[in-house]
Order: C-alpha cells, then structure tokens, then sequence
C-alpha cells in the first residue's frame, strides 16, 4: 500500500511510469478502476487506492477486472483496468467481444509487458492483442509520456468508441523521471443506453458489428497518420534511420543521438505513409521494437525495405549497448568493446522464501516424503522448487496446478501407479483461476492431494488483500472467504478437508501422509499468515547453544534464512560413511520465534533466546 | 548549481530488504532539489525475498535512458561486499566503490552449494577499482538498529557527489521529518558515521 497521500494539485512530480498512468488515471475523470496484482503493473492500483474521488479495487482475476471497466463504460463512466501481461491472456475473452460492442465511456486496459523477465513465468509481446482485437495501442518511452499518453487514450477510446490498450514494459513501470502533472477534470455519467443489438452479442447481434469494427480500425489508420504521438526526430546522420517504440525509443537517442529516429506512440496501427516517407531520407531503415518483429512486419508487408530482428534480439531489453551491438553488425565492424573491468564470478543470490514463512513447513515437509509428484502453481511457494527442499516439479500459470494434478492422476501409467499426486497452490492463485480447477476434479473424481496455503495475502507481488483476507484494495472490511466451507460446497467431502497449522511439522506431516493415501479429492488447508503483512506477530527469538549443536544440519533443511553455518568439519560415521557437518547459528534479530527449525532438531540446540532480543523482522516492506 | 553538461551514474546495488531502493531514491531527491533532470530505474526481481537489487541513478542536463552500462558508473554504493564485487564492472576503470564490507551469506552459500568470496573487497581492488570498505552493518547495529544501515552508507557517499554533502544530508533529514520525525536525529547520527568511517577508510587505503 502506497504510505503517503498522492498530491493532487498541479505540479511538477519525480513519477514512476505506475505512478504517472496512476496520476493520469485519476485526473481523466475515471469513475472506476479495477486489477489483479501482477509485476510489473501492482503500484498503479495502489497508487490510484490514495486518490479520492475514484471506486478502485482488487478484483479476483484480470477477466473479472476487465468485466468490471466494462460494465462501468456501459454507464458512460470512465474505466480503467491494469495487468501483467499474461493478465491480458486470462482477460482476453471479455476483450475480444468488447471489442465488438465498442465502449462508451473511456475505458484504457493498462498491460505491462515484462520485458526482461524480472518476474514473470514467461515474455510475450502484449501488443498482438491489438491486432488481434483490432484496437488501437499506445506505447510510452517514459513517465512523461506514460501519463500523457494515459490522458490521450482515453480520448481516443471515446472518440472511437473503442478500447485502448496502453502497452508499458518493466522499464516504464519502474523508471522514475520527472512528470509534468495537471488537475483532475469531473465527467459526469452519460448513463446506461438499453440497446440489445449493442450490448448482447449473439450471433444476429454481433454479424452486423463486425463491419463496425473494421470501420473503426480503418478510421483509426487515418488517426494514426496525423496523430502527433507519432513523429519523426531529426538528426544529422541519416546513414541509418530508426523506427521505435516504448523505452528502446530511449535508448536510441541515447546510443544514437545524431541519428534520425521515427518514434511511434499510437504504434497500432501503424502510419505507414508516413513511415515511408520517413524511410526515403535515411539510407537504411531499423525498426527497434521489444519484444517481437511485430511493426517490422508490418512494415515490410507494405513494401517498405527495413531490418529489425535479423540484427537484434527478441528476447529481452533492447538496451544501447544491444543496440550498438546490432548496428556494429549491421555496418560490418566490430562490436564495441567499452573498456571495462572483468566480471567477477559470484555465487548466485536467488530469491529466498522469508524468515518464518509459513510455507517453509509446507515444504520442508513435502521435501521429506517420498513417491510423490508434486503439481505446483505461482507465488512465493513456486520457490519450494528450489534448494533446499527441490519440492516442486511444474509451474505452468495461475491455477495450472489444479488441472495438471487431474491430468496427472488420469493419465498415469503403470510406472506411475503408486506415486502420490499432490498440487500446490496459494491462497489468491486459488481465487484467480484454482477455484475452477478444483471444482474439475471434486466432479471428476481426482486422486488428488490439494495443498492450499492460506496466508491470507498475494504475498508474491506485495502481500495485497484479497477475499480471503477479508479486507478490499483500501483497507475497508469486506465478508472473509470461508475456504473450508468452499471446497466443502465444490464436492470435496467433509471428512477430506482439513485445516492445519503448517508451523506444526508432525501435524502437517500426518495429514499429508494419510490424506495422499485415501483415493479421492482431498485439500489441507494451511493457516498461518504470511510474515509480511501488518497481522504478522513475530514472538521470540531462537539461538543455537553451540556445545549442543553437533553439526547435523537438519535444521538447514527447513530453508530459513535466518539460519547461518559457522563451520563445516568432515568427519567418518561408525559406518564408515563419511559425511560434512555444518554447525549453525541463527541471527537472533532476524529470527521471529516460528519454531520450524527447532523440531528437525534431535539434541535439542535450539532455544529461546535469553535475555529477549527485539526482533526486527529482515524484510519488512 | 554544478556543472550540470555531463550526466552522473551511480550504481547503488545491495540485497533486498537492505533500503538499496530507499536510499537510491533519497540520493535522486537531492539531485532533483539541485535542478537536475534525473531518472532512476531498478532491477528487483522479487526483492523482498533476499534477491540482489540494484537501483541505477542518472541525473544532469538532460537524461535518456535510465540504464547504466558497464564500464559507464561513476560511483558504486555496494550495501554488501559480494554484491559491490559482483557489480564491481559497472564502474569506468578507475572509478570509486564505496562498500560495506558486512556480509549478507545467502542459502545456498549456507547449504553449501555456492561458496561466499575470500574477501570481495581485495578482489575489487586487485581490478584496480579504488575501493573504500568499512563495516556499515556493525556500525549501523552500534547506532541501535541495523536497518540505519542505508542511512550510514548514505553518508559514505555524500563526499562524491557532484554536489556539496550537505545537500544529500538535508534530503535524508527532509524525508525523515517528514514521515518519522522521532527518527531524524539517529539518522543525521548514522548520516555522519557513515562520513566519517569512509574518509578513514580512504586514509587507511
Ligand atoms: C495471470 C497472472 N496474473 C498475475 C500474476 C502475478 N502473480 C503471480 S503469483 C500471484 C499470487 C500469489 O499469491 P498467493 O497465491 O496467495 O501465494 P503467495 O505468494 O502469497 O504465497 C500473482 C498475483 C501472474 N503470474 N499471472
Ligand atoms: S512474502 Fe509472505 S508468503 Fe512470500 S516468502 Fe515472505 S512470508 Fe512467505
Ligand atoms: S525459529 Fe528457526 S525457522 Fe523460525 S524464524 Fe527462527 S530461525 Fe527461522
């Protein structure tokens, strides 16, 4: 949650592009805003939660927030939604009808590409979605222009009565630079037109709008052609001429700044007269584009001769030193070589689950049973893949591991015959797209264990509400999730749906080993909450007493990091076997008295510290 | 105001949940209190988890890309030593680092699949990078709570700047007075400790 008011006067304002399409949101006139968190798109909602005058929420899934900005336009209310850009995959049913139907009031979906992959399962290019569903998108290079173009797109969504997509990129959501911010401007709801052969699209309804459609698009070409989001930049050496979008617009002028450069801010579609003319005063066109030769198709199929990505990359940022790189080839030198110390080998330093973190029981748990499989989905518990536990073995998309679980279960062979199918999933990935999910496989009979860690927060993307926490996007108190109740009314038995506290190993344990051996659909629910959120009380501290601690290393297994080793020594087993010890220590000020890694441990090392220590958790936001 | 023709690059890198972020962020405020164009970016791949962070700031006349190319830092503010050493080519030849030499051991150093470098802070050096290292952490812990540690090494830089110190001091002090009032004073403490346990360390050096 954003700690300061936004200010709401005009000024000149130090923005992150979140902020500045927050800003801009706000002063439009929006009536409605609506998210599912997601990196790298979370702070806009945040943001827009400390604006007055605005209905923001979180809302279970990206569909669903889309529905909600629709719905919203129907009444002639401004409407604004924002996602990652696999958000815009889950949402798009509802955009490629709404793009039929057309809107009413302006409505700009916001879908941040993470370009770069800082977080995310996978990198797509968002903006197919505009050709695909034949609306217009806007691509800022900075948080200037990510609040101008805000502003501009809902303009253009009213005048052509259409949805606009606002494409940002990791390096525009998290970039902060200076912005130059205006005032928030009322628009009254024009109200809801009854208006069948518009808004219910069946067959008889929808044929005659399709027209419509292209109709827009065409009118929408012409738009783009005088558009000043588009324009060129002059530049003394016009050996090369750059067409660009987004933040490699920067990094253009930044490597190239002698260089013509064509930047294109309402990219779909695309000027392409004006592009090719563009085209004749430079002896060579490049488009830079992240991530996919999407323009440069386009512009080639218009008979305009460019290079793109035979000389750049499709994966990841076009940074300048790419760039420089790309045209190095291009011009048939050598790729600079900027004179540079030597990179120095680091061991690598992934993300760790948190000191206590309900799920390291989860896992330390799940680490230590054998034959089974292990269906996971996306959040903070996708970490259990890695060390120490290696307790995860797919992640697919948001509820994927409730299908795969069932897929699993149906098509296993004989091999398989006896392995333990387990699925894995976090409160509000369960809300998104698990719920579905699970409700296949009460009615299809799955041989599945279900795993919901209830923490009551999306902890992954910022420990957020949802409606397991029982409170909404502004802190207000809203009913509670009822997990048990749900699952229960799903048709998983009574008797097969249990609530544990995964801090308590044995417990945990037990109900793992006897509910993965009874053959139909059961769901342990764990219950302790994420370490991160206000409701999270750390008690005291542990410490290890050294003359007891003799180097067996099971606590290291729990994955805490607040656990450290101080020495390692080899020594040879009565067996003969011969095995490294490593002794430990807890940081005391981190540790929050979980009790997770004093239960692994047999000679009783681990105690309360004395004289109590405060503890000063050591990652809270 | 200096000179503003050329822009600046520092590189502020560290682990998360150290106030890497934080820090950068105070450091562009006191650039942006001078008049500068200034764009900050960061790369924090689910930061809050331990992860490495780093946060580029540019600032001068006028700013394009946020990113900072290797070879291209001005100043490199490491909040942990692995982290300087593993960031330590970012900096032009030469260049300064300023570095906590505290630790910050990972998981899978712990497990023992990864060992933590003999010493980052002779490595860099041995790169021919002008480092200059103390114990933030300890210092930060001395002053009564380690999370002063962003404010300390705050303080270590604030004598490379293209500005004067002070405005750095007054831009920490401005945001804490403004959120938590009780703590401006331990901050201005930590602000010069971190000043003064720097200019040792390049006395010693
Ligand atoms: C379609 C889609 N939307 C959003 C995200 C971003 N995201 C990843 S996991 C997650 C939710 C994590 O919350 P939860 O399931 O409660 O697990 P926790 O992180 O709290 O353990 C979110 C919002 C995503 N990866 N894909
Ligand atoms: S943020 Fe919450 S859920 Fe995620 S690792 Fe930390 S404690 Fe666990
Ligand atoms: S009790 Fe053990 S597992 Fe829990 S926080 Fe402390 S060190 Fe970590």
């Amino acid at each position: 949650m954003s700690a300061s008011q936004p200010v709401t006067a005009p000024s000149r304002l130090f923005l992150s592009g979140n902020e500045a399409v927050a800003r801009a949101v706000w002063e439009a006139g929006t009536r409605v805003a609506a998210a599912y968190p997601g990196t790298p798109s979370t702070e806009i909602l945040e943001v827009l939660a400390g604006y007055p005058d605005l209905y923001a929420e979180w809302s279970i899934n990206e569909k669903v927030s889309l529905e909600v900005a629709l719905g919203a336009s129907m009444m002639g209310a401004r409407a604004f939604c924002a996602m990652k850009h696999v958000g815009l995959n889950v949402a798009s049913d509802a955009l490629m009808t709404m793009t039929v139907t057309g809107t009413e009031g302006g409505l700009v979906i916001a879908v941040a590409d993470d370009v770069g992959m800082s977080s995310s399962q996978n990198e797509q290019d968002s903006r197919f979605w505009g050709r695909f569903a034949h609306v217009p998108v806007l691509e800022p290079a900075d948080s200037q222009e990510a609040y101008a173009m805000t502003l501009a797109a809902f303009d253009l969504s009213e005048r052509y009565r259409t949805p606009v997509i606002l494409r940002l990129t990791t390096r525009i959501c998290h970039v902060k630079g200076l912005v130059l911010a205006g005032e928030r401007r009322e628009v009254e709801p024009g109200g809801f037109q009854k208006d069948p052969r518009r808004w219910v699209m069946v067959p008889g309804n929808a044929k005659p709008r399709l027209p419509l459609m292209f109709e827009r698009e065409r009118a929408l070409r012409e738009e783009s052609a005088a558009s000043p989001l588009n324009f060129a930049v002059a530049g003394r050496d016009r050996r090369i001429g750059f067409v660009a979008t987004g933040p490699a617009f920067m990094h253009v002028r930044e490597a190239f700044p002698d260089a013509p450069v064509f930047k294109l801010g309402l990219s779909c579609p695309p000027p392409l007269e004006r592009l090719r003319i563009f085209a004749e005063t430079v002896d060579e066109l490049v488009v830079v584009e992240e991530t996919e030769p999407l323009l440069e198709g386009e512009i080639k199929a218009a008979g305009i001769a460019c290079r793109g990505k035979d000389l750049l990359p499709s994966i990841g940022e076009l940074a300048p030193d790419v760039l420089e790189r790309g045209i190095a080839r291009l011009r048939g030198e050598a790729a600079p070589e900027p004179e540079v110390v030597a990179p120095q080998q680091v061991f690598p330093r992934p993300p760790t689950m948190c000191i206590a973190c309900p799920h390291l029981g989860v896992y330390y748990t799940l680490s230590q049973m054998r034959n089974i499989v292990i269906s996971g989905d996306i959040g903070c518990y996708t970490l259990g893949a890695g060390h120490p536990w290696n307790a995860l073995d797919t992640c697919i998309s948001m509820g994927a591991s409730m299908g795969v679980a069932l897929g699993m279960d149906k098509g296993r062979g004989a091999v398989d015959a006896n392995k333990k199918i387990v699925a894995v999933i976090g409160d509000s990935t369960f809300m998104h797209m698990g719920l579905q999910g699970l409700l296949d496989i009460a009615w299809n009979r799955g041989n599945v264990t279900v795993l919901l860690l209830d923490n009551r927060a999306v902890g992954m993307t910022g420990g957020q509400d949802n409606p397991g926490t029982g409170r909404d996007l502004r802190g207000n108190e809203t009913p509670r999730v009822d997990f048990a109740a749900l699952c229960e009314a799903v048709g998983v038995r009574r008797e097969r749906i249990r609530v544990v506290d995964p801090y308590q190993l044995p417990v945990l344990f037990k109900a793992l080993r006897e509910e993965t051996k009874i053959e139909e659909p059961s769901v342990i629910i764990t219950d302790r909450p994420c370490v991160l959120i206000d409701h999270y009380t750390p008690t005291k501290p542990y410490e290890v007493i050294d003359d007891r601690c003799t180097g067996c290393g099971n606590c290291l297994e729990v994955g805490c990091p607040a656990i450290h080793v101080t020495r390692r020594e080899n020594t040879v087993k009565a067996s003969g076997k011969e095995v490294e010890l490593a002794f430990v220590r807890i940081d005391t000020a981190g540790c929050t008295g979980c009790g997770l890694c004093v239960q692994p441990c047999a000679p009783e090392a681990i105690v309360h510290a004395e004289p109590a220590v405060q503890a000063v958790p050591f990652v809270r936001k | 105001m200096p000179e503003i023709s050329k822009t600046t690059n520092i590189l502020v890198c560290g682990v998360g949940g150290q106030g890497v972020m934080t820090a950068t962020e105070i450091l562009a405020e006191a650039a942006l209190s001078l008049g500068f164009d200034v764009k900050k970016t960061e790369v924090a791949g689910m930061s809050q988890r331990g992860g490495v962070v780093t946060s580029h700031l540019r600032f001068g006349a006028q700013v394009r890309s946020p990113q900072i190319l290797p070879g291209e830092a001005d100043l490199l503010v490491g909040f942990e030593a692995a982290e300087a050493l593993r960031w330590g080519h970012m900096l032009r030849p030469g260049a300064a680092a300023l570095v906590n030499s505290g630790r910050i051991v990972p998981p899978v150093v712990n497990v023992g699949l990864f060992d933590y470098p003999d010493d980052p802070v002779a490595q860099m050096r041995t790169l021919g990078l002008a480092v200059y290292a103390f114990d933030a952490s300890s210092l930060a812990q001395q002053l009564g709570n380690i999370r002063l540690g962003n404010t300390v090494m705050l303080g270590a830089s604030a004598d490379r700047l293209p500005f004067p110190a002070e405005v750095l001091r007054d831009a920490v002090l401005a945001r804490f007075s403004a959120r938590k009032p009780h703590l401006a004073e331990i901050n201005r403490e930590a602000f010069e400790a971190g000043r003064q346990a720097v200019a040792a360390a390049a006395l010693a050096a």
